[in-house]
């Protein structure tokens, strides 16, 4: 049967991820270091995973309501008023989905008529464009440059714009570059979306994960963006819970509603176990949490150190758990510097260009991995360039 | 524990150099240096042991936790008498401690009878030591936040994005 046909042709249109073809040659090595992951490298504490199992033994294994365990829902409005100074009502404002990677996915269907167009800045995560896709919008991406940290700058986003655009997504701290956006490059943002009338998603995945002491600020708390900004966050990066898939959007009550619609029919409720685990990391996971920052802090150091004495220049990144050097001084493309790299060296990095086409020229590395891995994977990689 | 991140680090990787703490956090292996002679001066760092697992590192080699009841001494409460105990080679532990007994001794010992011998010729003949209870460490679980569990990790993906 010729399947080619049978497949819609917005999806069968997407093309093939960058991450996908790198991780088929990654799976037949033995021995490979990788940097190529996108999770921590701790197990879920302790106390959290016992709540999970603690629910299990009490026998709560049913559905819950489609937004999520009330108990859960205020106490996500509330630690999101804490830590990023918004407060949304947990009735009606905050909805439960099964990680972020649900919540970007329904959010876009629920703001989208077909052919409206989604900004979002590059190099970013590779699910952005296709979701955009998946939900029949019309994907714009608005570079962003080493030279400004990979912040998105207002002026860009500006030139971006169309009387098309409907919504804006943003990802600060970001995966893969680690940029965060500066008070001023949102305040600029804010004034842009305000003024046609754009609405914002906002992936603050990585917000707990920010370094040197530096306050995060979303742009959900800027005046006059609450009521046009989803704010979008889960407990995988901060409290290393991938694997339970939880995540949540806040918004207005009548967003909240439409993604609700969404949700209640293709996922109808995000697992029980897992929401009472998130339960437990917002009641008493800030130490752990810190802990980990604490260890992540001192492993971004020592990578920068390293990356820029090896001659890949590497600005030091804001948050999030990567490092994005750039590669053009070898004359390499990002595919082959990986490949060769991992050919030579058993080290794996994603190639940037997996991230967008401002990727190109660069390499993530993800620090999230034992500090021996990487001390090994540094030297590996520094005597790759150095045979270069 | 400790909030300082040098001391953190210290507890669970103390033979790394002062350049390789430095690196971790990104201060200067001068910095490093100074910091641990003046935490090793003032007493809060009393000193460097690998924590081991018995069961590899000693087999057959016994402990013992002991609850000791004493009288306390006018002027000087459990002081004097705690110390005399502690000072005992055999003692690797000891801490004063609420609830139904005065002191807790954790005593190391070749075989049982070393042990047993110890308590009844050393510790329960001391003049003010009222009674002792003797429980021998059967499995050790975790040892100073060293869990001994090699919980079976199911493997992260080598690439995710």
């Amino acid at each position: 049967m010729d399947y080619s046909s049978k497949i819609a042709r917005h999806v069968a249109g997407i093309p093939r991820s960058g991450i996908r073809d790198f991780f088929e040659l990654v799976q037949g090595r033995e021995g490979v270091i990788s940097l190529g992951v996108g999770e921590p490298d701790f197990v879920t504490p302790w106390h959290i995973r016992e709540a999970a199992i603690y629910s299990l033994e009490k026998g709560q294994t049913t559905y819950t309501s489609n937004l999520g365990l009330l108990s859960l829902r205020k106490a996500i409005a509330c630690y999101v008023g804490e830590f990023f100074g918004v407060s949304y009502d947990a009735p009606t404002e905050v909805l439960v989905t099964v990680g972020v990677s649900e919540a970007i996915d329904i959010a876009l269907r629920a703001l989208l008529n077909p052919g409206e167009e989604v900004i979002y800045h590059e190099p970013c995560y590779v699910s952005y464009s296709p979701s955009i896709v998946m939900a029949h919008g019309k994907a714009v991406a608005v570079e962003t440059s080493k030279e400004d940290g990979f912040s998105l700058k207002p002026e860009k986003l500006a030139a971006a714009i169309t009387p098309q655009s409907r919504v804006l997504m943003l990802n600060f701290p970001t995966n893969p570059t680690g940029a965060v956006a500066s008070q001023e490059d949102l305040e600029g943002i804010a004034k842009l979306c305000i003024e046609h009338d754009l609405i914002v998603l906002t992936d603050e995945i990585y917000s707990e994960l920010r370094y040197d002491g530096v306050k995060h600020v979303s742009i959900a708390s800027l005046p006059g963006m609450k009521e046009r900004t989803v704010l979008l966050h889960g407990f995988s990066k901060a409290f290393a819970m991938t694997g339970f898939r939880l995540g949540y959007a806040c918004a207005p009550q009548p967003i909240i509603e439409a993604m609700m619609k969404i949700h209640q029919y293709s996922m109808l409720c995000a697992p029980i176990m897992s929401q009472n685990a998130a339960l437990e990391a917002l009641e008493n996971g800030a130490p752990a949490m810190m802990a980990m920052r604490e260890s992540y802090h001192q492993r971004r150091d020592f990578m920068v150190k390293r990356l820029n004495a090896m001659g890949l220049s590497c600005h030091t990144p804001g948050g999030a758990f990567y490092v994005f050097p750039d590669i053009r001084s070898t004359g390499l493309s990002s595919k082959d510097f990986a490949t060769k790299l991992l050919e030579a060296e058993n080290v794996a990095a994603v190639p940037g260009s997996a991230f967008g086409a401002s990727g190109e020229g660069f390499l993530r590395c993800c620090y999230a991995t034992a500090f021996d891995d990487l001390r090994l994977a540094m030297d590996k990689m520094e005597r790759f360039v150095g045979s270069l | 524990m400790s909030t300082d991140p040098l001391l953190q680090l210290l507890s669970s990787k103390a033979r790394l150099s002062d350049a390789e703490l430095a690196e971790l956090l990104s201060l200067t292996p001068e910095q490093v240096k100074v910091r641990i002679a003046a935490w090793e001066k003032d007493g809060t760092i009393l000193g460097y042991q690998a924590v081991t697992d018995p069961e590899l590192a000693a087999a057959g080699h016994v402990s013992a936790f002991i609850e000791v009841k004493m009288t306390p001494e006018r002027g000087g409460g459990f002081d004097r008498l705690a110390l005399r105990i502690a000072r005992f080679d055999q003692v690797s532990s000891c801490y004063l401690a609420s609830g139904g007994y005065d002191l807790m001794v954790v005593v190391e010992g070749k075989d049982l009878r070393d042990v047993a011998r110890f308590v009844s010729e050393k510790l329960s003949t001391l003049d003010g030591v009222l009674s002792t209870a003797t429980h021998f460490r059967l499995k050790t679980y975790k040892e100073k936040g060293f869990l001994f569990d090699h919980e079976s990790r199911t493997e992260r993906l080598a690439v995710s994005p």
